[in-house]
């Protein structure tokens, strides 16, 4: 509050009448990330609800924003509504004199995009605000910020949108920040400060960015950063809301909404960033950056974000050597060895002999003797029994661990997992009580979830937590006996597999450490990578004049969209033949594949004609005569689809060249065939005469080696050329 | 210095016709009254780099220049002049003097260079680095003529010029992306590898190659054999070095260790922290981090390079002669706002006329102007920053604004030159009126004829 009365007294008295019509300071707080690296634990609790450093995230979202002069908060509840409605409403967030929390619950909503259209429909932004993420930690000052942003906003009313970024190098190693996201590459103006280009899911197997030429008209020089972290914290004018309701596919904010402002240019809106550089932000949407911003609070880089200082002055925790917290009533056993950087809750005892390290460990649990814990993070009412080892796991309340289990890296144990004795869990799984969903999404889900984390996993998992969780208690009593065994004698739980590619992901996203064996096998695969790069680089144009290089260049991008879309008619057309799709629909789909690639008909035509012969290829055949029989009954049957894209010469000679070119690569099982298989699409008026005999002319030219096939088909032509003397 | 310089004089350039002719190589092309490379020579001569080989196109380029070289820099240098095939192009050039290259590093300069930027400042942030090669970037020059309001006039320039789009490092000490030519008009696209290592580019489209490098002469000379398809450097070999800097195929150490005659790790070792004190470097370059791989980790040797720039100072005048428009934009600049490169003195008017110059009655000759030895004007005339060349007979009543006339020109009464290059033993009859074109040299325009924006030229009898 005071910082804002600071704002206002710096900008001046000239703008007394905006004085008059002033909005309290709002913020958005969206309380359900979208995403599903969270899971299994968020099927039973909102990730905003899930302790850090055992205070709820949430509660360092809300005391930031209370500390930065927001006045009014809404609070966006989608998943888990109820339970983070209950928490708000009996915590001591409502009711503070200067600082009010509203919540909006939504049952639909899938998105950040869906919930902002939500919001704007209420009515209730009316200035400036603040969007946030419920998993949200920062300390920063956003007075400077606002000021930027809204002298910018005075002379520009397009310039919608603060993005707050930090300096944050990616490793050069996992191409991923130290809080496990994908790294980012930016451009933006290094004079206006202004976002000129995004790319957060980068695609490895490009090798350069590209960067629009029309963005150096405008600005002589452009800052390129590999080098800055998203804080995903963003001031918004209130047209970003009306954006996202004009803009109705909208759906994830960095994805769709910041990609679409700058790509497609829409009215002219713009981005720009403001950079901070002592103040601390992060987010946390994955198992990493729960470790990274965990040990952040610890070793309070976040202050006054810590344990010692709580939101509310309870003071129960106490600092001491080593960064070690403890609160005041624990039972701590004379032997046990508590390292450093360490939280225990209150109300916790551990055993004899015992050793914690760089851990956090809730309240109420009970410890045994002789239990190892490194770098975990053990939340409420926890019981671990004697002999117990973890290391870098996640473990939730109300878990058991029974005595000699052992946890390995980066093991996630969802609620009242119970872990039978002895039992040791692979590194990087997931339990729960739950059964993992199994793959049967709904189109629409699918493609969400896809565009929404890059994270494979997600797509195997329901989108319906609530539902699964009012199974619970009548799955429970079965599932317990079935999930006895994959967890040790005695235990419950249910290991999650990781779906293809996900064990990729496991190690990424874990909170353990990257083990130095991954991180040899990925310097050894970027170093081949490097190679096989390297050779692309001789392919690449020397540059410059020599202009064939460049086309050659922008060549191969084509020609790489094209073997695409081949592979994708291909598709297509294998799956009419399986399952007896019309000609029509075909058409259909096909025309949009070409629609979506930008190519012409004649293209079609060369990649239907690929695929049926490839169709004709792959059906098992003894003797080249029995091919020609099979191609012969393929193309009778799609001929009326094949027909469809040759509406003229031009296309048929595609065919034919198309044919020749596969041939001589893909498929060489036909170049001995060439001149029966010509003779056959001649017959079935595939193709005109003219069309053979045009090509044949087209191809009179070529080089000797080009005329392979030309000089195959010699007599055909030749009879062709008499027949048409005939008539 | 160990430094040997290479001087690109080039050939009869074919963009600069009709200013150039069998009898006028595009070296020999005056800027404000002598040939274009004594602009360069001197500034090596006041560099203290006295050796220098200057590359001509062509064998009848060769003879006419290093006459002239022989004549004027005949106790001051030590020039050789080769000749070389035309049209072998800049990297041809060096190409074909491969055998004649000795010392260390290699400083190759363009002969139509006119700057005053020191060419040791290049050499020394070669050096400095230790890199494989060091180019010079200056500001877009500001085009086009300067009469019709500058500031006007600047803008247009500033959206027309773009000659290369460069992406360099914060501390702007070394090049990681170049793009030049048909490039410059394409999507940027900067490889991530090196972004990645550098963590942050600055892309830049108001800087131009300057071209003047420094090359590490057995890297240069390794690209040249390995790459025979490399015709230009600053189009190819350059954005080449860039490119790979950080997978670099060159066989660095290698062949400076036996060069040196020391295969020894350690010896490799104290020549970087060395280069590295001259930078005054506290920390290693990025180039140096990314070779030694990820700290702790198994060390994978990669080999890098360094391509670094010498960036110019704005206030710095630098410009190539090699357009039409560029010539007529140096002859304005050099006897304007960078008359201090012309070594000459300007008198009080801000002119130079020659003593032996004889002008008539009620004749102006403005400031920023320029009357060579043995010229004559009539009554009655007017210049206005113009250059013009020896022993030009001109009538009266002549109007001559922001053109170049050459030597031994003649121009009758009541003449109108504006915007023109008049070549020399041009004859320009009675009441010709000239604007914005180009004259070749020995043709006669005759009485009273018009023309705007022509090239006129003899037909060359081939």
């Amino acid at each position: 509050m005071v910082a804002k009365k600071g704002n206002r007294g710096g900008v001046g008295g000239e703008d007394a009448e905006e004085e008059l019509t002033r909005v309290p300071l709002q913020a958005i707080l969206l309380a359900d990330s979208f995403a599903t690296l969270f899971r299994p634990i968020t099927l039973e609790r909102p990730k905003v609800l899930l302790p850090l450093v055992n205070a709820p995230m949430i509660d360092y979202t809300l005391a930031w924003l209370e500390s930065a002069g927001v006045e009014e908060v809404f609070v966006f509840c989608c998943a888990h509504s109820k339970q983070v409605i209950d928490y708000l409403e009996n915590s001591k967030w409502f009711g503070q004199p200067s600082f009010s929390v509203t919540t909006i619950e939504s049952y639909n909503a899938t998105s950040a995009g869906d919930a902002l259209r939500l919001i704007y429909e209420r009515h209730v932004i009316r200035g400036d605000f603040i969007l946030v993420t419920g998993d949200t930690v920062s300390n920063m000052s956003l007075t400077q910020a606002l000021k930027e942003h809204k002298e910018r906003r005075r002379k520009d009313s397009n310039a919608v949108m603060t993005m707050v970024i930090k300096q944050s190098k990616p490793s050069p190693i996992t191409h991923q920040s130290r809080l496990g996201t994908e790294e980012l590459f930016m451009a933006i103006d290094p004079n206006t400060k202004q976002l000129l280009y995004y790319e957060d899911k980068a695609d490895t197997l490009k090798g350069t960015v590209s960067l629009d030429k029309a963005l150096l008209i405008d600005n002589s020089s452009i800052s390129l950063h590999n080098d800055k972290q998203d804080c995903y914290i963003d001031i918004c004018c209130p047209e970003v809301l009306s954006l996202f309701t004009d803009n109705f596919d909208y759906q994830h904010l960095r994805r769709h909404f910041v990609k679409g402002l700058l790509v497609d240019d829409i009215m002219g809106y713009k981005i720009f960033t403001h950079e901070i550089h002592s103040s601390y932000a992060a987010r946390i949407d994955n198992y990493r950056s729960y470790d990274a911003v965990s040990k952040d609070i610890i070793q309070r880089w976040t202050y006054p974000l810590v344990p010692d200082v709580q939101f509310f002055g309870n003071c129960v925790t106490k600092l001491e050597r080593q960064g070690t917290y403890r609160a005041s009533d624990i039972g701590l056993s004379r032997s046990a060895k508590i390292g450093p950087f360490t939280v225990i809750g209150s109300g916790t005892t551990i055993g004899n002999y015992t050793e914690v390290a760089n851990s956090v460990i809730g309240e109420g649990c009970i410890i045994g003797s002789n239990v190892s814990i490194d770098g975990c993070y053990i939340w409420d009412k926890v019981t671990i029994e004697d002999g117990c080892k973890l290391k870098h796991a996640i473990v939730c309340d109300g878990v058991v661990m029974k005595s000699g289990a052992i946890l390995e890296a980066g093991v996630v144990l969802s609620f009242k997992v119970i872990i039978g004795q002895q039992f040791a869990v692979p590194a990087y799984s997931k339990v729960s009580l739950f059964q993992q969903p199994v793959t049967q999404d709904s189109d629409e889900e699918l493609e969400y979830a896809d565009n929404s984390s890059g994270n494979i996993e997600i797509a195997s998992i329901p989108n319906t937590p609530e539902k699964l969780e009012e199974d619970l208690t009548t799955e429970l009593s079965d599932s317990q006996i079935q999930a006895a065994s994959e967890v040790g004698n005695g235990g419950a739980g249910f290991i999650w597999s990781v779906s293809e590619g996900g064990h990729e992901e496991g190690w990424r996203h874990s909170v353990a450490p990257i083990p130095a064996d991954r991180l040899v096998e990925i310097i050894k695969n970027a170093t081949d990578e490097l190679e096989i790069s390297n050779e692309d680089g001789n392919i690449l144009p020397p540059s410059g004049e020599l202009e064939p290089g460049s086309v050659n260049d922008s060549d191969e991008d084509v020609r790489d969209d094209f073997a695409h879309f081949e592979k994708e008619v291909e598709a297509t057309f294998l799956r009419a033949v399986h399952e007896n799709i019309k000609e029509d629909h075909v058409v259909l789909e096909v025309n949009s594949l070409r629609l979506s690639y930008n190519l012409t008909s004649s293209d079609c035509a060369g990649a239907l004609f690929y695929a049926m012969m490839k169709l004709a290829l792959d059906t098992p055949h003894g003797s080249p005569g029995e091919l020609v029989k099979t191609v012969a009954s393929v193309i009778a049957k799609w001929k009326k689809l094949l027909k469809y894209y040759l509406p003229s010469l031009d296309e048929e000679i595609e065919v034919i060249l198309k044919f020749e070119e596969m041939c001589l690569e893909s498929t060489k099982e036909y170049s001995s065939l060439f001149v029966q298989v010509l003779h056959l699409l001649y017959d079935k008026d595939i193709l005109q005469e003219d069309a053979i005999l045009n090509w044949a002319a087209e191809k009179e030219e070529a080089d000797e080696s080009d005329k392979l096939f030309l000089k195959q088909a010699e007599k055909f032509i030749q009879w062709l050329n008499e027949a048409s003397e005939e008539e | 210095m160990d430094f040997q310089v290479v001087v690109l004089a080039g050939g009869f350039s074919k963009t600069l016709v009709p200013l150039v002719s069998k009898e006028v190589p595009k070296a020999l092309l005056p800027v404000a009254n002598r040939p274009v490379l004594s602009y360069v020579l001197e500034l090596l001569e006041q560099n203290d780099l006295k050796n220098a080989i200057v590359v001509v196109e062509g064998e009848s380029a060769a003879l006419l220049i290093s006459s002239w070289i022989s004549s004027t820099f005949v106790d001051r240098l030590n020039v050789e002049v080769t000749a070389v095939p035309e049209d072998v192009g800049t990297a041809g050039a060096v190409r074909a003097i491969d055998h004649r290259l000795t010392a260390k590093d290699i400083l190759v300069v363009s002969g139509d260079l006119v700057s005053e930027i020191p060419p040791g400042a290049v050499a020394a942030a070669h050096r400095r680095h230790d890199a494989v090669v060091t180019a010079m970037l200056c500001c877009v020059p500001v085009s086009g003529p300067s009469d019709s309001g500058s500031s006007g006039a600047k803008d247009k320039a500033k959206k027309a010029g773009r000659y290369n789009i460069v992406g360099l490092d914060p501390t702007k000490q070394f090049l990681l992306h170049i793009a030049a030519g048909a490039e410059v008009e394409k999507d940027i696209r900067v490889q991530k590898s090196i972004l990645r290592a550098v963590g942050q580019m600055e892309i830049r489209a108001d800087l131009m190659d300057a071209h003047m490098y420094a090359f590490k002469r057995s890297v240069l000379q390794d690209i040249l054999n390995q790459k025979e398809t490399f015709q230009s450097l600053r189009r190819e070999v350059l954005p080449y070095l860039v490119r790979t800097q950080l997978r670099s195929e060159l066989l660095l150490n290698g062949a400076q260790s036996e060069e040196n005659g020391n295969g020894k790790d350690a010896l490799q070792n104290s020549k970087i922290l060395l280069s590295q004190l001259l930078a005054n470097a506290s920390t290693p370059s990025f180039h140096e981090i990314y070779a030694l791989g990820p700290a702790g980790s198994a060390p994978i040797l990669r080999k890098t390079h360094k391509c670094c720039v010498y960036i110019a100072n704005k206030s710095k005048y630098c410009a190539r002669l090699n357009s039409i428009q560029a010539f007529s934009d140096i002859n304005r600049d050099v006897i304007g706002d960078a008359n201090h490169l012309s070594g000459y003195t300007f008198s009080a008017q801000n002119n130079i006329i020659h003593p032996s110059a004889v002008v008539g009655s009620k004749t102006t000759v403005g400031p920023q102007c320029m009357l060579g030895e043995g010229s004559q004007m009539g009554d009655k005339c007017s210049v206005k920053k113009s250059v013009i060349g020896r022993h030009c007979r001109i009538g009266s009543n002549v109007k001559i604004a922001n053109s170049v006339v050459m030597n031994h020109v003649t121009i009758g009464d009541g003449c109108s030159i504006q915007g023109s290059i008049i070549c020399s033993n041009v004859q320009l009859q009675e009441r010709a009126v000239l604007k914005d074109c180009q004259v070749g040299a020995g043709f006669v325009v005759t009485a009273g004829s018009e023309h705007k924006g022509e090239s006129l030229a003899k037909k060359e009898k081939q």
